[in-house]
């Protein structure tokens, strides 16, 4: 009996010495040079897996950018901190990024765009515009499903009463995932030092548009003319005008006149608008 | 006995009585036509009018530009007053050509007698299928002439014509059939010759025993042509269910017919070829139901392409009270409008109007897992599964367990109790994923 319990014993005994020390040499034979890099690139990084850099998160991008695959700075959350921390990592240079915000490119609320039916499927932007191109008058619109709200990955997104959804501009980082996620192109990202950008994507022109929308841009390219806007800051692509902020220098000072004098109120204002410098209708906030 | 089928499907109410026994009328001449220059699946074809030219009827208005492309053609005499974008019924704004009528009918030069097509070879009656526009009549509006064109190594050994009509409300086909058989039967014919197939089967549902009688009656002598009668069921018209009830034999899955060696064709395609290859006749018109609860008299009408639904409606009588919807098409495929101010297509079967009872929808819940759902499908997929997938982003793993295998039939979505939006979250489905594979084939 107790004979048997030490042979057994001793068995087990010699086999786990016999395995320890053929994992000890496996361990030395195959052991594989692990870049020490990945892992304190990872230890900067937000960790919040939003993808925006492109990498299926933030793992991913810290090996990724280790060997070249990501440019040090593509962490839009993390933003410069980030940007610089990793670049010391890797010792390379740090280019600086403007960060960005988003904005709700369309102001067609329930009360100022028109429904053109009832529409009773599937609760998804992208859905509805597979039946009919959506139910909104518009085919440019905001469709107001959230489709924009339930992609961004920091909570910044509400989807407000009124039928469009709102930026909390304290937590937007930029970083892109609504604007990929709206089917019309509505969601854009923009300088944070900017103001002013164009609350419509329709592009469609004059009665088209004001027949479904009291609020969209009619294509009269009044703020694009040399009169309204100072040196070529607004000009017209198609029938949108497009705000090059690269040419603006003071936010509000160069586009107040387009903002006021747009017939259609189609711009939109982050923040408050600032007093009217001459007695002029003040433009509806799209974006506080 | 019940006639021969297929396993799933559902039995919604048919609703044919109103117009089964009506035979066709002539719509009157509409006095403005648009015709859009896509009414296929393909490209569209290049446009040779612009404003202001006079056209006559049956004058070609595009030119097709690739193979899987066929002209449109002019159904009223008069003149072009705006080539722009207008209202489609399949969804966003296409150009089209808009026609101001001028009253009168001066037709393009068609042959008066029945042209003898046996004489014709093979490509002088595919160029004339082409030639005259034709585009499957049944609703996915193939274009005919690729469609009978198939690969040397997929012979065709059976050849089924159409004629379930298998949507609730819609008797065009079933009207055609009762007054056009010779015609129907001569298209088949050619049909036959093109593919050089000795056997062909006309699929008809039995709750349409007069067409089943009249067919059988015609074919007596003709051992190449059967009729089969098929059991009454949803979707009994649909390509790949009419293949396995006619012949046993299942179209793999991603595969098309002509991978069994079968081909379907519509009884008004076939009519259309009938009257394209033996008098050269255009497609400028065609038989499109006008029915349901929200018009005032349902009607089987013989119209011009590119008539207004609102033309239309307003000829059977106006809207009854509390109409609620317009479709194109049927209750169960059919898409509803968001205006009457959309044209008749090659494809269009019929116009469905529906009252306030009878377009209500009840509001969506959350599935119950009763798989109702599972048993009607009748390609043997798990709608439920492949919906909730979609609605959670997962719609890659959707196509995992046949997501693109959906005919979109809407035998699933009409059973569940539950009122889920199924085909909808698979449409869904099915364009993030075609859009997914578009990204990954420009990446390449
Ligand atoms: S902005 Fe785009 S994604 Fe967001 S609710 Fe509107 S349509 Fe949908
Ligand atoms: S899943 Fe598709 S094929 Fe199956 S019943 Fe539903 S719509 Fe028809
Ligand atoms: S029929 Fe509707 S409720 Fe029943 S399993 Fe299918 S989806 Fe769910």
């Amino acid at each position: 009996m107790t004979l048997s319990i030490i042979t057994a014993l001793g068995m087990v005994g010699c086999l786990g010495v016999f395995f320890a020390i053929l994992l000890a040499i496996a361990s030395k034979v195959f052991s594989v040079p692990k870049d020490t890099r990945v892992g304190e690139v990872e230890a900067v990084l937000p960790n919040v897996n939003c993808g925006a850099c492109g990498a299926p998160g933030c793992a991913g991008f810290a090996e990724g950018v280790v060997h070249g695959k990501y440019p040090a700075n593509a962490c839009v959350p993390g933003g410069a901190e980030v940007a610089k921390a990793v670049a010391q990592i890797l010792g390379s240079e740090v280019i600086d990024k403007e960060p960005r915000v988003a904005v709700v490119r369309c102001a067609g609320d329930k009360d100022k765009a028109l429904q053109r039916a009832v529409y009773s499927g599937v609760r998804q932007c992208k859905a509805a515009t597979l039946i009919q191109n959506g139910a909104k008058g518009c085919v440019y619109g905001c469709l107001g499903f959230g489709d924009c709200v339930e992609a961004c990955p920091f909570d910044a997104m509400v989807m407000l009463e009124n039928g469009l959804p709102h930026v909390f501009e304290d937590k937007c980082t930029g970083c892109g995932m609504c604007v990929k996620a709206c089917p019309r192109g509505i969601m854009e990202l923009m300088p944070r030092s900017q103001k002013v950008f164009v609350a419509c994507v329709s592009k469609d022109f004059g009665k088209a548009v004001k027949s479904v929308c009291s609020v969209g841009c009619i294509g009269c390219s009044l703020c694009a003319n040399p009169k309204t806007t100072a040196n070529g800051a607004i000009t017209m692509d198609g029938k949108i005008p497009v705000v090059h902020y690269d040419l603006v220098k003071d936010p509000w000072a160069d586009l107040e006149k387009a903002v006021r004098t747009c017939p259609s109120k189609s711009f939109g204002v982050r923040g408050p608008v600032p007093e009217p410098a001459a007695a002029a209708p003040v433009p509806e906030e799209t974006a506080a | 006995m019940p006639g021969k089928h297929f396993r799933g499907g559902v039995h919604p109410r048919e609703e044919k009585k109103g117009t089964s026994h009506k035979p066709i009328e002539e719509a009157p001449l509409p006095k403005q036509v648009v015709i859009p220059l896509l009414q296929h699946i393909g490209a569209p074809g290049e446009c040779l009018v612009q404003k202001g030219d006079s056209v006559r009827t049956g004058q070609p208005l595009s030119k097709p530009v690739k193979f899987v492309s066929v002209p449109v053609h002019a159904s009223i005499t008069g003149k072009v007053t705006a080539v722009e974008p207008r209202p489609h019924p399949l969804g966003a704004s296409l150009l089209s050509v808009v026609i101001e009528g001028d009253g009168t009918e001066d037709r393009i030069e068609t042959l008066k007698t029945s042209d003898d097509w046996q004489l014709l070879s093979v490509e002088e009656i595919r160029d004339r299928i082409r030639d005259a526009g034709i585009a499957g009549l049944g609703g996915a509006s193939f274009p005919t002439h690729v469609k009978i064109s198939p690969p040397p190594e997929k012979p065709i050994r059976v050849l089924i014509l159409n004629g379930a009509e298998c949507e609730p409300y819609l008797t065009a086909d079933h009207r055609l059939m009762l007054e056009k058989a010779d015609g129907i039967l001569t298209g088949l014919r050619i049909l036959m010759k093109v593919l050089n197939v000795r056997r062909a089967v006309i699929g008809i549902e039995k709750n349409k025993p007069d067409a089943i009688s009249l067919m059988r009656s015609k074919t007596e002598k003709d051992r190449t042509i059967g009729v089969a009668p098929l059991h009454v069921k949803y979707p009994q018209g649909g390509e790949k269910q009419l293949i396995k009830a006619v012949t046993g034999l299942t179209v793999p899955s991603g595969g098309l017919p002509m991978d069994v060696g079968c081909l379907v064709q519509n009884v008004g395609t076939a009519f259309s070829i009938y009257e394209a290859v033996c008098f050269r006749k255009p497609l400028f018109e065609r038989i499109v139901t006008v029915t349901g609860p929200g018009v005032v008299e349902s009607k089987n009408l013989r119209v011009r392409i590119g008539t207004l639904f609102s033309d239309l409606i307003a000829f059977c009588g106006g809207y009854s009270d509390e109409t609620v919807k317009v479709i194109n098409g049927g209750p169960m495929m059919g898409i509803a409008q968001h205006t009457d101010g959309v044209p008749v297509l090659k494809g269009t079967s019929g116009i469905l109007v529906l009252d306030e009872k009878s377009g209500r929808m009840k509001p969506e819940s959350p599935c119950i897992s009763c798989a109702r759902c599972v048993d009607g499908c009748p390609m043997n997929l798990m709608p439920n599964r492949i919906a909730g997938l979609v609605e959670y982003g997962r719609w890659k793993d959707a196509v995992g367990i046949g997501l693109t295998d959906c005919i979109e039939c809407g035998s699933c979505a009409y059973i569940c109790p539950a009122k889920r939006n199924l085909v909808h979250y698979i449409k869904l489905g099915k364009a993030l994923n075609t859009e997914s594979m578009a990204a990954d084939g420009g990446k390449k």
